[in-house]
């Protein structure tokens, strides 16, 4: 496999790069931006390019046949007095902070619980692993049909499901949201706690045991405290993620019942390619990379991460 | 330390395993029993009657198509990747040059970007470019997606290299192309396996590229598959299910034989 990268480099670029008679011998071997370029290009075309793009085509209006018009501030105009687009942004924070509070408790505690190095733990890790590895399709797919009222799990607990139309009602749908959410991705940020919990030096637990702490005040005074960084990166990530979860939606409720979980993200998908308002799409699409960046923002702001303050001070 | 065993944290994983293992369990008894039996005996009890007339039917009705156009976007993408970012991080890492750093930076944003916020012009750009409706138009974008990942995984594998082998080859007189294939990519051996199994992954279950600049029955990859399926026929169950095993199965695979690469894989989808 690594010698599939040998025709990486075609033989004009390195002539190219190769530094000319009396450069010191520091600068000899060094790669030029000749090696970069062709990612760099490649990458501008695809990712960057369109980026651009999308603020250009916010200020657009575009059936997706002829050519985009400039239409100035119609777009954002329009979106701020929807309220469909108000409810949308609502709808996904809502979710997104539900995906939180799920995940984050279920994920540290199974984390530090897999942070052990028993057989049995390895074992049930390996378990956990797998909606992780499955496509977010193939598990709302799945989903769909173990939840199915007349087929699904729900026709066999009328005690537990009721009338089993779990998707019916927007309580309902948004629970099921969160939950397959939850079961897919809380595996990904056990993970990360399981490595970070693996860091914490030994030498705290064992001062602690000396002092007489039992196993909850060490969770809570040394596991958590130290687990401070991991806490924020995996939350920065389930809020990215969450805010733009689409497939799940798009899947297991298309935005329904009505437009009850109609979340940004799919809401951004209706308005472009069902709707055909490709300008209104790409106006949607910018505001929630502001609302993701924000967020962001202010959570590495409140938590201090941006300060950089290592959990192995004072050690 | 004391082990005491922890009953509470037990509980909680047995609970846990229990949520993970019942769709799994109903997702595999559907899948062996004709849609009649399943009706009949509802989705918890174990079959009488095995039958693999549900993976037949769905290989028959398409999806080894799909398959095989998954398998065509997931090599190209990876090849792609393969070919661009090694060079790109080799570069990162040794280079004096400004533009370089800046191209960096340009990564460093791209981990931010979200596929669904470029969405829209990406149907654009491509539509343009005559790629639309073409396998060609969804593995371009999913590779350049995969690429901040990749490039920071590799970035940081190529700086545990020690300065002192670089400069030791560049006494000798080696050029920059020498050192990157004899030194540099034999040295992040372990780096380049988890950005093929990353950028497999992500194109094996990519789905929003697909939705939206495909159409046609040729070009439909497996999660596409799924998705028509499933707004198709999506009474029968046993049949969906049964496409959704065949979606999983070469990951599994790959999970039962190569777990520690899948998983650093996976990190690297942490790091998006």
């Amino acid at each position: 496999m690594t010698t599939a990268t040998a025709p990486a480099v075609d033989s004009e670029q390195t002539e190219r790069t190769a530094p000319p008679r009396g450069r010191s011998a520091s600068e000899v071997g060094r790669p030029g931006f000749a090696w970069a370029a062709p990612a760099a290009v490649f990458f501008g075309l695809f990712a960057i390019v369109p980026l651009a793009l999308v603020v250009v085509l916010s200020f657009a209006g575009w059936d997706g046949l002829g050519p985009p018009r400039f239409v100035g501030l119609d777009n954002w105009k329009k979106l701020l007095d929807d309220p469909v687009m108000l409810e949308s942004l609502w709808l996904s924070v809502l979710l997104t902070g539900l995906g939180v509070l799920v995940q984050t408790p279920i994920a540290l505690l199974l984390g530090v619980w897999a942070a052990g190095h028993q057989r049995n733990r390895a074992v049930l890790s390996a378990v956990y692993f797998v909606p992780l590895l499955l496509s977010v399709t193939a598990v709302s797919v799945l989903w769909r049909a173990v939840l199915d009222p007349n087929f699904g799990v729900p026709s066999q607990a009328r005690w537990l499901f009721g009338d089993g139309n779990l998707l019916g009602t927007q309580a309902g749908a948004i629970g099921v949201l969160a939950f397959v959410g939850a079961w897919q991705f809380t595996p990904l940020h056990t993970l990360i706690y399981q490595g970070a919990a693996r860091a914490i030096p030994k030498v705290l637990y064992q001062a602690a045991e000396i002092d007489g702490a039992g196993r909850y005040r060490r969770f809570f005074h040394i596991t958590l405290p130290q687990l401070r960084n991991s806490i924020i990166t995996s939350t920065i990530l389930m809020v990215v993620g969450g805010l733009t979860t689409f497939d799940t939606v798009l899947i297991l409720t298309q935005g329904g019942p009505g437009t009850d979980t109609t979340i940004s993200a799919y809401y951004m998908y209706q308005k472009a390619f069902k709707s055909f308002d490709f300008g209104a799409g790409a106006a949607v699409a910018l505001l929630l990379v502001l609302v993701a960046t924000v967020i962001s923002l202010v959570l590495v702001r409140l938590s201090g991460y941006d300060r950089m303050r290592s959990t192995m001070e004072g050690l | 330390m004391r082990t005491r065993p922890n009953v509470l944290a037990g509980f909680g994983s047995l609970v846990w395993l229990f949520l993970v293992g019942l769709p799994l369990y109903v997702m595999l008894i559907a899948t062996f029993q004709s849609r009649a039996d399943y009706a009949a005996n509802g989705p918890l009890a174990f079959p009488e009657r095995f039958t693999l007339d549900n993976y037949v039917n769905d290989l028959n009705e398409g999806f080894g198509q799909y398959f095989l156009n998954t398998v065509i976007v997931t090599v190209s993408v990876v090849g792609i990747v393969l070919l661009l970012v090694p060079p790109l991080s080799y570069a990162i890492v040794r280079s004096r040059g400004r533009t370089t750093t800046a191209v960096f930076r340009l990564f460093l944003l791209g981990l931010a970007i979200p596929s669904q916020a470029v969405i829209v012009p990406m149907f654009y750009v491509i539509s343009q470019a005559g790629l639309y409706d073409n396998l060609i138009g969804v593995i371009l974008p999913t590779a350049a997606f995969a690429m901040p990942v990749c490039a920071l995984i590799l970035t940081g594998v190529m700086r545990d290299i020690t300065p002192d082998l670089y400069e030791a080859m560049a006494i000798d007189g080696a050029s920059s192309r020498r050192i990157f294939l004899q030194l540099v990519v034999p040295l992040s051996r372990s780096g380049l396996s988890t950005v093929v199994v990353f950028s497999a992954l992500q194109a094996w279950n990519g789905f929003l590229f697909p939705l939206v600049l495909t159409q046609s029955a040729e070009t439909k990859v497996i999660t596409m598959g799924l998705y028509d399926f499933q707004t198709e026929h999506g009474v029968d169950i046993p049949g969906l299910l049964a496409a959704v095993v065949l979606s999983m199965l070469p990951i599994l695979l790959v999970y039962l034989f190569a777990r520690r690469a899948l998983v650093q894989g996976l990190m690297g989808v942490g790091g998006k």
